[in-house]
């Protein structure tokens, strides 16, 4: 049963996807709605294969790289759709979906067993320090794809090409909004995170910090985005700085995501 | 009955002779009572705008109608028939549809797309549904050219991009800031387009506006014009800080802004975006300037060329739009010609039940015994017979084909279906 509503919601999300990847080449109102429509169904399936496999577990689903994935592209479409509620870009989601469809792609190859909690992770932490960086992680995967939009609607600007997605993609202020919106949001979200994570490992293994990759990572996450931050206040590093700066920062993210569990030894085993 | 369209526009006729031939203020109440006078003439509306004067009639036969209107026109306006004739278009049938429906869609256009015709023909239709100079025919024309217009505009880009300079500012601008109206613009210099420009501006939105021009007094002058303010030209760097659109054109015979005075404004703005329009030939801004991050400099041939590639998507989203009108225009024909039939089938009809009402009178007078039921199924009877019996004709009828006229002129000889022949 949850399999089967996983990979609905994988094969709904695909769909979504290449309407979203056609959406650039030849769109329309109807089919921006219909993207929507079909991202919207496999986010309920999608919610409701977590729900399962929370009762299943007996625990938030997120101890394995499997569920990890899943859950972070899931926080990915929630904030994908609030920002769609309040600003109407149906574009936004070629931009977006593709970061969803492979993040569900690769939890769908990693194993899906349900393993029994270790001990150390036995806590309320998990859930709280879990969700928190997951949906930190997620707006700042929401700024990259609008990180790439306001790249390309800049370079027709600068070009003074002005076809293509020009016509469609919003404005350059509201795409640089957003970009603050969505880091001003995460940042704070991946402080906490880290703080219950400190907190967590204090309680777990005795020690607050143990520069294990994983750790260290974040951290870097953390600083590249308190840069991008700082310098927007305070020299006013708006619109492409800021986008390039968004853009190098999910790509950390993602390295710290995969590229760590599957590279490097870390206590962070799970995720 | 036919439609018909007699009039000229900006293609056949200088705006000489357009004057001459418009329908001005009481000119147009007066207008169209007499046309509804003239012989042959059953149905009328009137256009007049700067660009065209058409007369969209409906008539029993065109050619006298034709005339008739003409005649009308040079007496009405006091010009001799050979003075406008030539520059004078005449369609009927579904030349006429399509003709009103390529207008209203804002195909036949001097500048293909532009919103206002819609309006102005609504107008005219308003006008003549008010005096009651319009019936079926014209009525249906007009709903129907309407909605054909709003398909157009709806399922083609005709009426989406920026075709003049002025506009092409505002959609730019538009892509850079979202909302006009929290941003602050300076007019550098004055000048003619500069100045069309800039009301295109304020009029999406701009509320402050600041005047910076060499002679001060003309800058004040201008400042008024646009609810702004004048600032003295060799402040006009200072003020760049806090400006966010600029439209230039100062005649200067060089740079009057360069790179590095620019770099300095940027960064005393925080970056925050400045949208630079150089109008001025030569140039004023140094072109290097739309180097800097957060500068977007368009110069007179960089809009000129997003007007032009503009243009040309209109010509092909106008190809479409010629496609939804063949469309329209056959399903219009389709209704008109059915119109012909229904009467017939009307008749046809009444004849029917009238033998039925007469006959089951006679058959209840002859047997007076027979009990409610029983007279209910036979009554019953009577009508399925009856319906069987004209359901091969009446869909004949229905049908659209060549020989129509004549199958209804045989259907009322065959039923003694006497004519009111006159189609009115």
């Amino acid at each position: 049963m949850g399999t089967i509503l996983f990979e609905l919601a994988l094969t709904f999300y695909f769909t979504a996807t290449i309407i979203s990847v056609v959406e650039v080449f030849k769109g329309s109102k109807e089919s921006s709605r219909l993207m929507l429509i079909i991202t919207g169904i496999g986010f309920l399936i999608h919610s409701s294969s977590i729900i399962y496999r929370y009762f299943a577990a007996g625990h938030l689903p997120i101890t394995s790289m499997h569920e990890a994935s899943s859950f972070f592209a899931w926080c990915v479409v929630l904030i994908f759709f609030l920002l769609e509620y309040k600003y109407k870009i149906g574009i936004m989601g070629s931009f977006i979906l593709p970061v969803v469809f492979v993040l569900m792609l690769s939890s769908s190859v990693l194993p899906r067993g349900i393993h029994p909690l270790s001990p150390v992770l036995q806590s309320y932490w998990l859930g709280i320090h879990t969700f928190l960086a997951f949906l930190g992680n997620a707006s700042f995967a929401v700024a990259f794809g609008v990180g790439i939009m306001y790249l390309l609607q800049e370079h027709y600007l600068k070009s003074k090409h002005l076809h293509g997605l020009f016509k469609r993609l919003p404005s350059l202020q509201i795409l640089d909004e957003i970009n603050y919106k969505l880091i001003s949001l995460g940042f704070p979200l991946l402080t906490l995170a880290i703080i219950t994570g400190a907190l967590w490992a204090e309680s777990a293994w005795g020690s607050y910090w143990r520069w294990d990759p994983k750790e260290v990572w974040s951290l870097t996450t953390w600083f590249i985005y308190a840069l991008v931050l700082h310098v927007r206040l305070t020299a006013g590093w708006r619109g492409r700085k800021a986008a390039i700066l968004s853009i190098i920062g999910f790509s950390v993210i993602l390295f710290t995501f995969f590229g760590v569990n599957l590279l490097l030894k870390s206590l962070h085993s799970f995720v | 009955m036919k439609v018909l369209v007699i009039g000229l526009n900006h293609k056949t006729a200088n705006v000489e002779l357009r004057e001459r031939l418009a329908f001005n203020g009481p000119k147009l109440e007066d207008g169209i009572f007499s046309l509804r006078n003239v012989p042959e003439v059953r149905e009328v509306a009137l256009l007049s705008t700067c660009n065209r004067v058409e007369i969209y009639a409906c008539v029993g036969n065109a050619n006298l109608a034709a005339d008739n209107i003409k005649d009308f026109l040079s007496s009405f306006h006091s010009l001799l028939r050979t003075d406008f004739e030539n520059s004078l278009y005449l369609h009927t049938g579904p030349d006429a549809v399509r003709h009103v429906f390529r207008v209203a869609s804002s195909l036949d256009s001097m500048i293909v797309g532009e919103p206002q015709i819609l309006g102005q023909l609504k107008d005219v239709f308003d006008f003549a549904l008010s005096k009651k100079t319009t019936g079926v025919l014209l009525n249906k024309l007009m709903k129907k050219a309407i909605s054909t217009a709003k398909r157009v505009r709806t399922e083609t880009r005709i009426a989406e991009n920026a075709v003049s300079v002025g506009f092409a500012a505002v959609e730019l601008a538009k892509k850079i800031f979202t909302d006009l109206s929290g941003k602050a613009f300076m007019l550098l210099g004055a000048g003619e387009m500069a100045e069309l420009a800039a009301r295109h501006l304020v009029n999406n939105g701009v509320q402050e506006v600041l005047v910076a021009n060499r002679t001060y007094e003309r800058g004040c002058e201008l400042a008024k014009e646009f609810n702004g303010k004048a600032v003295k030209f060799e402040d006009f760097l200072q003020e760049l800080v806090h400006t966010d659109i600029i439209i230039c054109s100062t005649g200067a015979p060089s740079y009057v802004l360069s790179k590095d005075q620019m770099q300095k404004v940027m960064k005393e703005r925080k970056h925050r975006p400045v949208f630079l329009i150089d109008i001025s030939v030569p140039r004023n801004i140094d072109p290097l300037i739309n180097k800097i991050d957060n500068v977007y400099l368009y110069d007179v041939d960089d809009l000129q060329e997003v007007v032009d590639s503009n243009m040309l998507e209109r010509k092909k989203e106008a190809e479409k739009a010629e496609r939804i009108i063949d469309e329209e225009v056959e399903k219009f024909n389709k209704w008109i010609s059915s119109l012909d039939s229904v009467p017939t089938i009307v008749a046809l009809r009444q004849k029917a039940e009238e033998i039925k009402g007469e006959e089951f009178e006679k058959f209840r007078n002859k047997f007076p015994g027979i009990d409610e039921p029983t007279l209910k199924a036979i009554e019953y009877m009577a009508t399925a017979v009856m319906n069987k019996l004209i359901h091969p004709p009446t869909a004949a009828l229905k049908e659209d084909t060549e020989d129509r006229d004549e199958l209804i002129a045989m259907i009322k000889k065959l039923y003694g279906i006497n004519g009111d022949d006159n189609e009115e």
